[in-house]
């Protein structure tokens, strides 16, 4: 068995004049998480197509549990589970049912799919409900089978599609914590996520894509130490201000009247900055000095504020 | 205490049974094919919709045009002549749920999960396809029925008559081919339903289903004599009411086969490609 469970190598897609996927490479070591992040339409879920065998890639090589995308597919679908935004259960079967049919398509045998949604339905806390059709489920339960529905087969690497998007904070604690024990038992994950703070827990090494190609990667640690050690953060009167006072200080504007800066060298910066600032008669409502987080790393990179946008 | 039974380790998968290539795409097209009919079980309103239409044709060309439309079948009443017709539309349009079936189920992002299985390709085609033909075996079979009660009649024998249900089916699902490239080519349920319509008006209307094509102009007369779903109906007409020769049912047959051969691939490999 290889090492790096997922790899890819100068990935590459388009839709007509569109790229959505311009070379992106990565790896993935065995029994870690890679989180890869970015903003709506920065090519994540074309990434994860790509890499479970669901779409071609115009050139470029993935390779998944050592077997290659493009000319070993089946052996690469035996190996993985797809869950998320985009991977649904029917509405109108039972969760068992669902659970019993991704069972019977991955060649298990009858009974062992009948067995192993049992298993799952018990493991995801959903045995209660598990004749009942899906189209009755809450947001959480139907996350839950669905990551249930991925993890048929005991899948050696998993592939997630944004699977906390939309869910309460409760659902998602839930999920993070079966996501984890996946983890620790041997599954390598491959988590597409906008939030940062789902990237920050999960993740061993995230990648940060913008516009179909990686702006940065590394740890969350090494993500936000590239930065700086302080952000400060000015809260002007008005989104105008806040554009000037932006210019002035060399930041950004994080949302609305919010200007951000991140510094190595926090307390000397602050005088510098509430100097430029005072002769330029701009008096801010609010000053804060903080770590930074993944966030911070996000919005320098891409120019977007990635998780509440 | 240590059992020696300890659960599976999680990060071996499950050996997955050995098996030819036919054997599991016949499987996979089983299993799907249970989904697709399970569905309609469990919303059965669809079942009972798909019933309105045609007999909302009977009632209309029976009672109401009926009176005024000379029969086609030389001898026969006009009813007898209408209800082969009103089959072969109602199978034709049973393939609009092979559509919005498919549509619906990538929208949903459903297709995407099966794509990411080991399974068939084929299968999640095959296995809509053939459920929809099963439906449409079901709901010819009530359209009979309804055809008994308002006063159709067959001419020839039983089994005769089972071979033109037979016949009428196997149109019904080369149609649904067509409809399942409709259904991988567009993004959503009433997308399907919307582009159907247009192809079906013309196969179904411009045909003699419903009236003789002798009193229509020259070049929709062309076209209603030649198209499929005539040569159906005729085919129909002949294994039914013993009124047209034989030949139809070998020209539909091979319509069929045609359409098939045709658009099968071509779904299958869109469903690959798309």
């Amino acid at each position: 068995m290889t090492e790096t469970a997922i790899l890819a190598e100068d990935l590459r897609k388009t839709y007509g004049d569109v790229v959505a996927v311009d070379r992106i490479s990565l790896a993935v070591p065995r029994a870690t998480v890679l989180g890869l992040l970015g903003a709506n339409g920065a090519g994540k879920t074309t990434m994860v197509r790509m890499l479970t065998t669901v779409l071609k890639p115009d050139s470029g090589k993935g390779t998944v549990n050592g077997f290659d995308v493009q000319h070993q597919q089946q052996a690469v679908r035996r190996s993985i589970g797809l869950a998320g935004q985009y991977a649904a259960v029917d509405e109108n079967l039972t969760g068992r049912e669902n659970l019993v049919l991704v069972g019977r398509l991955t060649h298990i045998g009858k009974a062992a799919a009948r067995q192993r949604a049992d298993e799952l339905l018990d493991q995801f806390h959903l045995t209660d409900a598990g004749n009942r059709p899906v189209r009755t489920y809450s947001g959480g339960m139907r996350r839950r089978l669905d990551l249930g529905a991925a993890l048929v087969t005991h899948p050696p690497v998993l592939f997630l599609d944004e699977p906390t998007t939309g869910l309460d904070p409760a659902s998602r604690l839930d999920l993070w914590e079966v996501i984890e024990t996946l983890v620790a038992d041997g599954t390598t994950v491959l988590l597409t996520t906008q939030y940062l703070e789902e990237a920050d827990r999960l993740a061993d090494n995230i990648v940060v894509i913008d516009k179909g190609l990686i702006a940065a990667e590394g740890t969350a640690k090494q993500l936000k130490s590239r930065l700086g050690d302080t952000v400060i953060e000015f809260e002007l009167a008005s989104p105008q201000i806040a554009v000037v006072a932006a210019e002035l200080l060399g930041g950004t504007v994080a949302a609305g009247t919010i200007v951000r800066l991140v510094m190595s060298n926090g307390p000397s910066t602050l005088r510098e900055a509430l100097n430029r600032l005072s002769s330029a008669d701009v008096v801010p409502a609010h000053v804060a000095l903080r770590e930074p987080t993944l966030d911070d790393v996000f919005l320098t990179l891409t120019g977007n504020s990635g998780a509440n946008s | 205490m240590n059992t020696p039974n300890a659960a599976l380790p999680t990060h071996v998968a499950i050996s997955t049974h050995a098996g030819s290539g036919f054997m599991w795409a016949a499987r996979d097209t089983m299993a799907m094919v249970w989904r697709n009919l399970t569905v309609v079980r469990r919303v059965p309103q669809l079942l009972v919709f798909a019933l309105v239409q045609p007999l909302i044709f009977v009632f209309m060309f029976r009672y109401v045009f009926g009176g005024a439309i000379p029969s086609g079948a030389a001898g026969l009443p006009y009813v007898d002549y209408l209800m082969p017709g009103i089959f072969v539309q109602t199978v034709t349009f049973g393939a609009i749920n092979t559509a919005v079936g498919l549509a619906e189920d990538k929208n949903k992002g459903l297709l995407e999960r099966l794509k990411s299985l080991p399974m068939s390709r084929s299968a999640v085609l095959g296995g809509r396809v053939l459920a929809d033909t099963t439906r449409n075996v079901f709901v010819v079979t009530m359209m009979l029925f309804v055809g008994f009660l308002v006063g159709f009649n067959t001419h020839t024998n039983a089994l005769k008559v089972a071979a033109g249900v037979g016949l009428m089916v196997l149109f019904g699902f080369a149609i649904c081919w067509i409809f399942a490239l409709i259904g991988l080519s567009v993004t959503n349920g009433e997308a399907a339903q919307a582009a159907a319509f247009p192809l079906l008006a013309p196969l179904t209307f411009a045909s003699n289903a419903f009236v003789p094509p002798d009193t229509m102009p020259d070049w929709l007369r062309w076209w209603a004599e030649r198209q499929p779903l005539s040569i159906t109906v005729r085919g129909v007409r002949a294994l039914m009411l013993g009124t047209e020769p034989m030949d139809y049912v070998w020209g539909s047959i091979a319509w069929s086969l045609a359409i098939t051969a045709v658009l099968a691939p071509l779904a299958v490999r869109r469903f690959r490609n798309g």
